[in-house]
């Protein structure tokens, strides 16, 4: 028993891989947390208390980033939909942080602010339940879930694929920022959710609170980054990859290539929601501007730049990107786009495989000369 | 002595000394207006009514104004609106010299209410179209039981259909506002054939219970109905027409769209930004018209359309050649690649314009509209944009069917490998194509500018629609982008008086999900050749 766990788990990588694993999450989980936490502000290795939740939030998009890639780098299929997910799930959680401070806004109602703005009596039906933690974040899953499956149930079955799949994807996404965009939809319009304050009785703007959340963050994604590699060395991963190479003769096997595709869109989805989730109370608002096509195609360009089909790729990609983003937008706002549209070209062009594809040239260019 | 001298003078100089003879004559008459005594102010307008000419109705207004100002000498001079220059009471022209020892003439309310009907009917049998609808309308607004006898008999020689609809309908409103049930009736008559929202007012006061008179309750309530339905109707048509205006400009979006994604396989995310540059030259082209040929501005869209037209096509050649061409048979990269492409594209005409929409106007002869009925108003822009659309596709349906250019898309969109052995060449057939895809969308953007918003982000807006379009209407054909383009457009304008602009979006996004449910390959397919 214990002998095939170790088989599986060297199945799923080498002993050197594993122990780069380790260090990179004791560096996230044990060693920043200690820096922030133990040191004095003035020390050197003090960890500012401003980065804290901008490191959470790259640890979310890393999240998203792997399920971005186990979609397209896996089983071949570009959803231009990831950013409705991650915005569906944060809208559960920032429902959840709205309803926990009922009576708490500038109206003192037991609605939320916008919704006594808008002149609401009751909660509309959809809110039902979200005052309670362990609803809320069943929902975060669930909903996401269902959309994508019940989306993907009839996309997949029409056989719907490649850039029309996208497109569809796009243009479901859009609808849905149009319909958040609505005060009438119930979910704050415009502004979104925000002006949160506390999550399970912990203030958010305290250090401690951000720093629990950026260690949660940590742990799912290095859980999510387990459960991804899992599946892409088992043989349902060889199932999707083959998929991706040559769909008919997957079928021809008689491998039904639907349900393959129909489970990984909808278990990326529930990741990508996951990070939604978490991603809300480390910023403090989610707005249907989250939805806006351009979110979506960024993740797929995070996984491009990483390398399709590497996962540790996916999430370097997701960080680099994003620090680019924050360091750029900071320092020279007008340069960022071209930047950014500049690595959409160039990746495509020149690194199809991107930074991981690269990396593995070099290995091997050295191996030979060797 | 006299007379025979005046007659070899009207021989003579027939037209111009006649003229100065009868303004003459007429501002002899007019000096009766300044007259201290009210009947001479009373037979002057007798008489000014009884002649008919037109060309007093200045100085009457003024007078009703307190506009008319008279000189030592006893002529009369006025003066426009929040103005002090002495004006010639006839010709308005401004006096120079400027009389001295002017001063106001004053009227009483009794003589005001002479001279409005007098005014009033002058104005209704003016020669002038345009005149007479003004004075109908205002007659509407304000009219009183002295004008209602003027603006029946001005009614019976009407011949002008839309000055007579005026008149009809300010008479209408005296009718119901008078006390009198059979005046209210015969109103209520009118009010039901004319059908116009506008005197719902009335008609509701009449219709509402306990007011009055049975009959006339009854005949209001039928009247509202007619109106209510007749406006559905005329609200209908105009969210037609709006629909088939925007369907255009997805159709010249889509045009380009449907053609490289059927020929190339690739997606072109960069497509909206082609819209977008095309309604930026069509801004600078304005700009520079402004600048260098201003008497020529009028006229700026006649170079705007092949400047657009070549300035996207060069675009669409260069992108096509740099970097397009290698990502062939990688679809999905290409996608990636054109958002790339669109970012940067956005980005540099922020900074060269700014981030702020920029204003296109439309040149002098397309403001405005044709009215085909009361309230249903066609804008000379949008049924242009119609026409432009139509001809657009024409000529691209005339360049792939009967040109040997077209030819040779048509059998590389079919089968590549075999058009390329048959000596085709195809890459070179990409390029153009991508190229005259982005030129159309070029035009598109043209088109755009004149009906809507120009700015940096305006491909977006419009690259999701036009994507819609291609997976509605399938690939390769022009007929499927076609009926797509126009049908979405339709559908939008139509789901948005019941469900909102958003919804009804969302309802036709919710409808192309399921209609490709059914027919994934587009209302019209190619047989035979797209793999499943």
């Amino acid at each position: 028993m214990l002998a095939q766990a170790r088989q599986r788990l060297l199945e799923m990588h080498g002993p050197r891989a594993w122990a780069a694993l380790l260090s990179a999450s004791t560096l996230v989980l044990l060693l920043l947390p200690l820096s922030n936490g133990v040191f004095a502000p003035s020390s050197v290795l003090h960890l500012p208390d401003y980065l804290v939740p901008l490191l959470g939030k790259f640890l979310c998009f890393g999240i998203a980033a792997l399920a971005m890639d186990l979609i397209w780098g896996f089983a071949g299929i570009l959803s231009l939909g990831h950013g409705l997910f991650f915005a569906l799930g944060g809208y559960a959680m920032g429902m959840y942080l709205m309803r926990s401070i009922a009576g708490e806004g500038v109206y003192r109602s037991a609605l939320p602010d916008f919704m006594v703005f808008l002149d609401w009596k009751t909660l509309p039906w959809y809110w039902w339940g979200f005052d309670s933690f362990p609803l809320a974040m069943a929902m975060a899953v669930v909903g996401p879930g269902l959309l994508a499956f019940v989306f993907g149930y009839f996309a997949f079955r029409s056989k719907i694929k490649g850039v029309y799949f996208s497109i569809v994807t796009q243009a479901l996404t859009y609808a849905a920022m149009l319909l958040f965009f609505q005060n009438s939809a119930g979910f704050g319009g415009n502004n979104g959710l925000t002006d949160f304050k506390r999550m399970l009785g912990f203030p958010l703007h305290s250090p401690t609170t951000r720093l629990a959340l950026f260690v949660a963050s940590g742990i799912a994604l290095l859980l999510t980054y387990v459960a991804c590699r899992y599946i892409v060395t088992s043989k349902l991963g060889r199932v999707l990859t083959a998929i991706r190479d040559a769909e008919l003769k997957a079928r021809f096997c008689g491998y039904e290539s639907t349900h393959y595709k129909l489970f990984v869109w909808t278990f990326s989805a529930v990741l990508c929601a996951l990070a939604g989730a978490l991603y809300v109370p480390q910023v403090g608002i989610i707005n249907p501007s989250e939805m806006q096509p351009s979110n979506s195609i960024e993740m797929a360009i995070w996984v491009a730049v990483g390398g399709r089909g590497s996962l540790a790729g996916a999430v370097l990609g997701a960080w680099l990107i994003n620090g680019g983003k924050s360091w750029l937008t900071a320092a020279l706002p007008s340069v960022w786009l071209y930047v950014l549209g500049a690595l959409f070209i160039v990746v495509t062009l020149f690194l199809p495989k991107g930074l991981a594809g690269a990396w593995s040239k070099v290995k091997l260019m050295r191996k030979r000369r060797t | 002595m006299i007379r025979p001298i005046l007659a070899i003078l009207a021989v003579a100089a027939p037209f111009a000394v006649s003229q100065a003879r009868a303004g003459d004559a007429l501002e002899e008459t007019l000096r009766g207006l300044a007259s201290p005594d009210g009947e001479v102010v009373e037979r002057t307008l007798k008489t000014l009514a009884e002649q008919g000419d037109v060309s007093v109705v200045p100085s009457l207004e003024a007078l009703c104004d307190d506009r008319l100002r008279v000189g030592s000498d006893g002529a009369v001079y006025f003066t426009a609106a929040h103005e002090r220059i002495l004006r010639n009471p006839i010709s308005g022209a401004v006096l120079a010299p400027q009389p001295v020892g002017v001063h106001d003439v004053e009227i009483n309310n009794q003589i005001r209410r002479q001279a409005l009907p007098v005014l009033a009917q002058l104005k209704l049998h003016s020669p002038s179209d345009s005149v007479r609808l003004a004075a109908a309308q205002e007659l509407e607004e304000r009219g009183s039981d002295e004008t209602a006898p003027l603006l029946r008999a001005a009614l019976h020689d009407e011949k002008v259909a839309k000055v007579h609809n005026a008149m009809a309908l300010a008479l209408a409103r005296m009718d119901l506002q008078s006390p009198d049930p059979e005046q209210q009736l015969a109103g209520l008559a009118v009010a039901r054939t004319l059908g116009t929202p506008s005197l719902r007012g009335e008609l509701k006061r009449l219709a509402a219970p306990g007011a009055g008179n049975e009959r006339a309750r009854k005949e209001a309530t039928q009247a509202l109905e007619v109106i209510a339905s007749r406006q559905r109707l005329v609200d209908l048509v105009g969210a037609l027409f709006h629909g088939l205006s925007l369907g255009s400009i997805l159709l010249l979006a889509a045009l380009g769209l449907a053609v490289t994604f059927g020929l190339l396989g690739v997606i072109n995310m960069a497509h909206g930004e082609m819209l977008m540059l095309g309604a930026y030259t069509t801004y600078a082209v304005q700009i520079a018209f402004e600048r260098w040929f201003p008497g020529a501005v009028r006229f700026y869209l006649v170079a705007a359309v092949p400047l657009s037209f070549l300035t996207t096509l060069f675009a669409g050649v260069v992108l096509e050649r740099t970097i397009i061409r290698f990502l062939y048979g990688r679809p999905l990269e290409t996608l990636l690649a054109t958002w790339g492409i669109s970012l940067v594209l956005i980005q540099t005409v922020r900074l060269l314009f700014g981030a702020q929409n920029v204003a296109v106007a439309n040149p002098a002869w397309l403001e405005g509209g044709v009215e085909i009925a009361y309230g249903l108003v066609l804008p000379y822009n949008r049924i242009a944009v119609i026409v432009f659309a139509t001809v657009v596709t024409l000529v691209v349906w005339l360049l792939l069917q009967r040109t040997r250019l077209g030819l040779q898309v048509r059998a590389v969109t079919q089968n590549r490998s075999m058009a390329s052995c048959m000596g085709i060449a195809t890459s070179r057939i990409d390029m153009w194509m991508f190229g005259l895809g982005s030129g159309i969308a070029g035009l598109g953007g043209v088109a755009l500018s004149q009906i809507g918003n120009v700015g940096p982000e305006l491909g977006q807006t419009y690259i999701i629609d036009s994507f819609m379009v291609v997976v509605l209407g399938g690939v390769g054909r022009l007929a499927g982008t076609i009926v797509a383009s126009s049908g979405l457009g339709i559908l939008n304008k139509i789901l948005e008086p019941f469900a909102g602009a958003v919804l009804g979006k969302i309802v036709v996004l919710a409808f192309i999900i399921l209609f490709i449910q059914r027919r994934p390959q587009g209302i019209f397919t190619l047989k035979g050749r797209i793999e499943a």
